[in-house]
C-alpha cells in the first residue's frame, strides 16, 4: 500500500496537497487540468522532489527520505528513457545491475524481458536504430527486470500514434498484472484511463484527491473535471 | 542546480581543481618566498601593466567580434572542404611563436607578400609595427579558438529552435535576436576572458609586432625581473598581478554568462532555416581563411625547403615532443572531466576560476617554483619530462573545459532523473554516462590539448639537458645556430604533427558517437 | 608503450652515471649544448683526456645562467659555470659562489685579461650584419641619418641587446639618448631573442640586423655563401667576452681546475669557431679556419670595465626605454 500522509509538495510558488492511500496491485490514473501538477506528484513520489510537509510509505515503511533508485518504485518518463549510446540489451540490463557486469543467467533475463515485450532480435540494437514504439518497448522491458512494486508512468507514450499507445497501455496492464505491480500513470486522455486503470486520482484547485473509481468518477463527473473534460 | 540530488559526484572535480590551484599558487609563493629583496613595482611596471591591458583588451574584442560572422557562417554553411577548412583554421593557435612571428611578418611585414602586392601598384608597404600590429597578431592566434568555441554554441542550439522561428516567419535580424543573441550573451563572456588571458601573458609577440619597448607587457617585466634584475620578489608580484587581473576578468565573465542553455533538443536531424544571405558568409568565411591560411601557408613554403635539410635529431625531438603530448593529453582529460562534471553540477564558479588561472600564470613562475621545490628532491632535469607535460596541461585545462562543460552539463541534465532512478552509483554514471557521452568533446579537447603541448616550449628550456629536447626547443636550437631552413622545416614538421594528433584525437572521439 | 620505452631510455641514458668516474657538471647556455653548438665535441674531446664524465646542463641563455645559479646557491650541483660575458661578471662575483682559477694562456682577446675568477674562452664584435652588396653605414651617426632600417633585439631579453646598448653607451657616453633618439626611425622592431631578429632580417624584413663580424662567417663557411658583410663602424665596436668560473663549492675542484685548462687549449679552442661561430680566446695552433680572414675587423675595440657595467647598464637602459617609449 503506497501512503501519502498529509503531504504538501512544492515547485516554486505552486503548491499540491496529497492525503490519500493506493491499494498494492492497484492500477491508478492520476487526471488534471495542464499544470495541475499531475508530473509534480509523480515526480514527488518518485523521490525527485522534496516534501514540504507530510510522509510517504510504501507497506508502513516510511520513503519520504530514501534517494529515488532506493524506493521500490520505477519509473518512465515523458522522453529520455533510454541511454543513447547503450544497445537495447545493455539498456534493460541496467535495470537488473545499473553499476556492474550481468551474470549469464542475468543476460538472459534481459533476453527473456525482450522475448517479452515483442523484441527478441533487437537486443544489439542501439535506439536511434528502433522505432518510437520499439523504444518504449525496450523501456519496458527494463522495467520487467526491475521488479519494482510500483510503476510510475509519466505519459511517456505521448509521441506515439493512437493505435501504438493503445497497444503499449495494453502492455503495460499485462505486465503489472503478471507481476502484480501497482501502477500509478498520469493522463490526460480519458480513454487512456479508462482503457487500462480501475481508480483515479483527480488533481484540481492544489489537490491531488483520493482515488475513486474511474468509470464511476467519468459517468459522473464533479464539476471541476466536467470543466476539464469540456 | 546546485542543491539537488545529482547522479555523480563534483568532489572529484573540485579536487581537481584544488590541485591545479596549488599548482599555480603554490609555484608562486615559493618563488616569492626565495626572494631576497622585498621587491615592488618599478615606474615602468605601471606602464607595461597599461599596455598588456589595453592590447589583452582589444585583442580579445576583435578576435572575438570578427569571430562571430565567422562561426556564424561557417554553422548554417556546408561546402565540400568544410571540416577541413575548419580543422586548419585551428593551426595558427597551436604554432610554436617563433614560428607564427615569422610566418606573419612574411605576410603582413615590411617586406611581405602584401607588401609585395602594393609595390607592384607603386604603394608603400604596409606598417605592421605598432598596437595595430599586436592586435591583429593576436587575432590571427586567438580568431579560430573564438571562432570554434562560437561554433560549438551555434551547433549546441537545437535544430528545432530555428524550426519554430522559421515557422514564426522569423527574419535574419530577428532570428539573431531570438535565438541566436542569447546563444551569444551566454557563450561570448567566456571566449573574451579566455582570449583576455592568452594575451595578457603574450611577450615575444607583442614586442615584435609592436615595434620596440613601447610595446613592453607584464610577461616581458617578469622574464626581466627573473633574469636581468634576479629580482624574484618582483618576478612574483607581476605575476601574482597577472593572475588577479585573469581572475577579476574570468568572474567578470562568470557573472555575465549565467543562464541556462536551450535545454534538450530531441536531436533530430532537422534541416537548419537560418538561411541568411550566402554572399556575406562566403566573403566571411573567405576573409577568414584567407587571413588566417597566408601566414600557414607561408610556413608551409618555408619549411618545405627545409624539410631535405633536417637532421636526424629533429625526429628523435619529435618523437620526444609525442610523448610529452601524450602523458600531457591524459593529465589534462584526468583533471579537466572530473573539473567539467564539477561545473555542470553547480561548482561552476570556483572550478572554472581554477582552470582559467593555467593560462594566466608566467610559465617562468611555475617552472621556477617547480624547479625550486623538486631541487631537493631529485634533479629537475630527470624529470623536465613529466613537468613539461604537466605545466602544458595545465596550461590547456581553460580550453578544455569551455569545451567539455556546456555537453557534461546537458548530459547529466538530460540522464539524471534515470539514472537516479534506476540507482545507479555515481563512480557508474561517471564511466558509462558521462565518458561515454562526452567522447566528441573529450576527443576535441584531447587533440586541443596534444596539439598545444606538441607546440609548446612550455617550461622543457627551464629544465633539460642536452638529450632531451622537444620539438621546439630543437626549433629554436637549430635557428640559434643559424639553420634558419632547417628550424623552418621542423617548423613543418611540428605543424603537420600538431594538426595529425588533433585530427587522430578529434576524430577518435566521434567514432561511432551516437547523437 | 615503445614511446614510453624511449623516454625512458633517454631519461637514463642522461642520468646514468657511472659509477666509477667523477662527474664534472658545467652549466652552460642553451645553444651551446645544442647538437650544432660546440657542447658534443667539447665533451667527447674532455672526455677523452679526463677520466671523467662531462655533463652539460644547458640553461636559455647567459643572463638566464646566471640567474640558475644565484636561485641555486651554494647547493648548486654546478662545478663550472661557462657562458657569462663581462657584463655580468661583477653580479656574478657578487654572488661569492665562484673561485679564483690559476689558468694562465696566451690570449687572442684584444685587451689585456687581468681577471682573477673568470676565465675567457671566446669573444666577438657586436656588428650590424647587411647584404653584401647593400652599401652600410660607417658609424651610427650615419646609420641614424640614412633611410636604412635595422631589427635589434630588447637589451632586457637578449645578450646582444645589451650589447648594442653598452655598444652606443661607451661610443657616445651622455649623447648616447640623442643617438637613440635619430635611430628611433630606422629600428623596424625590436625582438625578443637574437633568433627571431635574425630570422627577420634573413626574411627580407630588414635592411640590417644586430649580430656579430664572425656572424658572415657562418654563411661563408657552412653554406658558402658570402652574400652578408658586418658593417664597420668607425666609433669602433663593444666586444663581448665569454667566461667561465669554477664554483666555490664544486666537489670536484681539481677536475674543475682541470676543465678551465682544457677549455683554453687547441683542443678546445679549435672547436670554436665553426660552432659557436665566435673568435677563440686563444688562437689555436692550427690558427683560423678559412672564411675568418675576410671578416670585418673593427679599428677600435670598445668595452666597459665589467665593474662598471651594472651601473652602466641602468643607466643606459632607462635612457633607451626613454628614448624609444615616445
Amino acid at each position: 500500500m503506497l501512503k501519502l500522509d498529509e503531504c504538501i509538495i512544492s515547485n516554486g510558488s505552486f503548491l499540491l496537497n496529497a492525503d490519500f492511500e493506493i491499494e498494492t496491485g492497484a492500477k491508478v490514473a492520476v487526471i488534471g487540468p495542464s499544470g495541475a501538477g499531475k508530473s509534480t506528484l509523480l515526480e514527488t513520489i518518485a523521490g525527485f522532489r522534496d516534501l514540504k510537509a507530510g510522509q510517504m510509505h510504501w507497506n508502513d515503511q516510511s520513503m519520504t527520505t530514501l534517494p529515488p533508485g532506493k524506493r521500490p518504485l520505477a519509473m518512465l518518463f515523458q522522453d529520455g528513457n533510454l541511454f543513447p549510446h547503450l544497445t537495447a540489451a545493455q539498456n534493460v540490463g541496467l535495470g537488473i545491475r545499473p553499476n556492474g557486469r550481468l551474470s549469464d543467467e542475468e543476460k538472459e533475463m534481459v533476453k527473456s524481458a525482450l522475448h517479452r515485450v515483442g523484441l527478441p532480435e533487437m537486443g544489439t540494437r542501439k535506439p536511434a536504430e528502433l522505432s518510437g514504439g520499439q523504444q518504449s518497448r525496450v523501456a519496458l522491458a527494463r522495467i520487467l527486470v526491475q521488479k519494482r512494486d510500483v510503476l510510475l508512468l509519466d505519459e511517456p507514450f505521448a509521441a506515439l500514434g493512437p493505435a501504438l499507445k493503445a497497444e503499449m497501455l495494453d502492455l503495460v496492464a499485462d505486465l503489472v498484472a503478471e507481476t502484480g505491480t501497482t501502477l500509478l500513470m498520469v493522463s490526460h486522455d480519458p480513454q487512456d484511463a479508462l482503457r487500462i486503470t480501475e481508480q483515479t486520482v483527480f488533481i484540481t484547485d492544489q489537490v491531488a484527491h483520493a482515488p475513486v473509481a474511474t468509470k464511476q468518477l467519468f459517468e459522473n463527473p464533479p464539476p471541476a473535471l466536467r470543466d476539464y473534460l469540456g | 542546480m546546485a542543491g539537488r540530488t545529482q547522479p555523480v559526484s563534483s568532489w572529484p572535480g573540485i579536487s581537481a581543481a584544488a590541485l591545479v590551484a596549488a599548482l599555480i599558487l603554490g609555484t608562486l609563493a615559493t618563488v616569492g618566498l626565495r626572494a631576497e629583496t622585498s621587491g615592488g613595482f618599478n615606474p615602468s611596471d605601471w606602464a607595461a601593466l597599461r599596455f598588456t591591458l589595453l592590447q589583452a583588451t582589444l585583442s580579445a574584442a576583435f578576435s572575438s567580434m570578427l569571430a562571430i560572422p565567422v562561426a556564424r557562417a561557417l554553422a548554417r554553411r556546408r561546402f565540400r572542404g568544410r571540416r577541413v577548412l575548419i580543422a586548419l583554421l585551428g593551426v595558427p593557435f597551436i604554432l610554436p611563436v617563433i614560428v607564427a612571428i615569422l610566418g606573419l611578418l612574411q605576410v603582413f611585414g615590411r617586406s611581405g607578400w602584401i607588401s609585395d602586392v602594393l609595390g607592384v601598384f607603386g604603394l608603400p608597404p604596409i606598417q605592421i609595427y605598432g598596437l595595430h600590429g599586436v592586435v591583429l597578431a593576436h587575432v590571427f592566434f586567438n580568431l579560430p579558438l573564438a571562432t570554434r568555441l562560437i561554433l560549438q554554441g551555434w551547433q549546441e542550439i537545437p535544430a528545432e529552435r530555428f524550426r519554430l522561428a522559421a515557422q514564426l516567419g522569423c527574419d535574419g535580424m530577428a532570428m539573431f535576436r531570438l535565438i541566436e543573441l542569447p546563444m551569444l550573451r551566454r557563450v561570448l563572456p567566456g571566449v573574451l576572458a579566455v582570449i583576455f588571458a592568452i594575451c595578457l601573458t603574450s611577450f615575444a609577440v607583442a614586442l615584435t609586432l609592436g615595434g620596440g619597448p613601447r610595446a613592453t607587457t607584464i610577461e616581458l617585466a617578469i622574464y626581466q625581473a627573473f633574469t636581468y634584475d634576479f629580482d624574484l620578489g618582483r618576478a612574483a608580484l607581476l605575476s601574482a598581478l597577472q593572475l588577479a587581473l585573469t581572475a577579476a576578468a574570468a568572474l567578470a565573465a562568470l557573472k555575465f554568462s549565467r543562464g541556462d542553455g536551450f535545454g534538450a533538443g530531441l536531436n533530430r536531424a532537422i534541416r537548419r532555416w537560418d538561411g541568411g544571405t550566402p554572399l556575406l558568409d562566403a566573403f566571411w568565411i573567405i576573409a577568414a581563411a584567407t587571413f588566417l591560411l597566408l601566414p600557414l601557408a607561408s610556413v608551409v613554403i618555408s619549411g618545405a625547403l627545409g624539410l631535405f635539410e633536417l637532421p636526424t635529431l629533429v625526429f628523435r625531438a619529435a618523437a620526444i615532443s609525442i610523448l610529452v603530448a601524450t602523458i600531457s593529453t591524459m593529465l589534462l582529460l584526468l583533471l579537466a572531466v572530473p573539473m567539467a562534471v564539477s561545473a555542470a553540477t553547480g561548482r561552476y564558479g570556483i572550478v572554472e576560476l581554477c582552470g582559467i588561472l593555467g593560462l594566466a600564470a608566467s610559465p617562468l613562475v611555475i617552472g621556477t617554483g617547480l624547479f625550486i621545490l623538486i631541487r631537493p628532491v631529485a634533479n629537475p632535469a630527470m624529470l623536465a619530462l613529466p613537468v613539461t607535460a604537466l605545466v602544458n596541461a595545465v596550461m590547456a585545462l581553460p580550453f578544455a573545459l569551455r569545451i567539455l562543460v556546456p555537453a557534461a552539463r546537458d548530459t547529466i541534465e538530460r540522464h539524471r532523473r534515470l539514472a537516479l532512478s534506476l540507482d545507479m552509483n555515481k563512480r557508474t554514471f561517471f564511466t558509462r554516462i558521462i565518458v561515454m557521452r562526452l567522447r566528441p568533446q573529450i576527443g576535441f579537447a584531447a587533440g586541443l590539448a596534444a596539439a598545444l603541448s606538441m607546440g609548446d616550449l612550455g617550461v622543457i628550456a627551464l629544465f633539460a639537458d642536452a638529450q632531451i629536447a622537444t620539438l621546439p626547443l630543437q626549433i629554436y636550437r637549430l635557428m640559434g645556430a643559424y639553420q634558419m631552413q632547417a628550424a623552418a622545416g621542423g617548423a613543418l614538421v611540428l605543424l603537420l604533427l600538431s594538426m595529425g594528433v588533433f585530427w587522430i584525437l578529434d576524430r577518435g572521439g566521434r567514432w561511432h558517437a551516437e547523437a | 608503450m615503445k614511446h614510453l620505452a624511449i623516454a625512458a631510455g633517454i631519461l637514463t641514458a642522461t642520468s646514468a652515471v657511472a659509477a666509477d668516474k667523477p662527474q664534472l657538471t658545467v652549466y652552460t647556455y642553451d645553444s651551446f649544448v645544442s647538437d650544432w653548438g660546440p657542447g658534443p665535441k667539447v665533451e667527447e674531446a674532455f672526455e677523452a683526456v679526463c677520466d671523467c664524465d662531462l655533463n652539460l646542463v644547458g640553461v636559455e641563455d647567459g643572463a638566464a645562467l646566471l640567474s640558475r645559479i644565484r636561485l641555486e646557491g651554494e647547493n648548486t650541483d654546478a662545478d663550472v659555470v661557462l657562458g657569462l660575458d663581462t657584463n655580468l661578471i661583477a653580479a656574478a662575483k657578487e654572488t661569492g659562489l665562484f673561485a679564483p682559477h690559476s689558468v694562465t694562456a696566451d690570449y687572442a682577446l684584444p685587451i689585456q685579461w687581468t681577471d682573477d675568477t673568470f676565465v675567457p674562452y671566446d669573444w666577438g664584435y657586436f656588428a650590424f650584419v647587411h647584404n653584401a652588396d647593400a652599401s652600410a653605414p660607417a658609424n651610427f651617426r650615419e646609420l641614424a641619418d640614412s633611410e636604412a632600417k635595422i631589427i635589434i633585439q630588447d637589451p632586457r631579453s637578449s645578450t646582444p641587446g645589451l650589447g648594442l646598448l653598452l655598444w652606443v653607451k661607451a661610443a657616445y657616453g651622455d649623447e648616447a639618448p640623442a643617438i637613440w633618439a635619430d635611430l628611433s626611425d630606422n629600428i623596424v622592431t625590436v625582438t625578443k631573442g637574437w633568433s627571431e631578429a635574425y630570422g627577420l632580417f634573413l626574411d627580407g624584413e630588414a635592411d640590417m640586423v644586430l649580430s656579430y663580424t664572425t656572424s658572415p662567417a657562418y654563411h661563408l663557411i657552412a653554406e658558402e655563401d658570402a652574400s652578408k658583410a658586418a658593417a664597420a663602424f668607425d666609433e669602433g665596436h663593444y666586444m663581448q667576452i665569454e667566461v667561465a668560473a669554477k664554483l666555490a663549492g664544486s666537489d670536484h675542484s681539481e677536475l674543475a681546475d682541470q676543465f678551465l685548462n682544457f677549455m683554453v687549449s687547441d683542443a678546445f679552442q679549435q672547436i670554436i669557431p665553426t660552432t659557436n661561430w665566435m673568435y677563440p680566446a686563444v688562437t689555436p695552433s692550427s690558427g683560423l679556419p678559412e672564411g675568418f680572414d675576410t671578416l670585418v675587423v673593427p679599428q677600435k675595440s670598445l668595452i666597459i670595465d665589467p665593474s662598471e657595467a651594472a651601473t652602466k647598464r641602468d643607466e643606459a637602459l632607462s635612457e633607451w626605454l626613454g628614448a624609444l617609449s615616445q
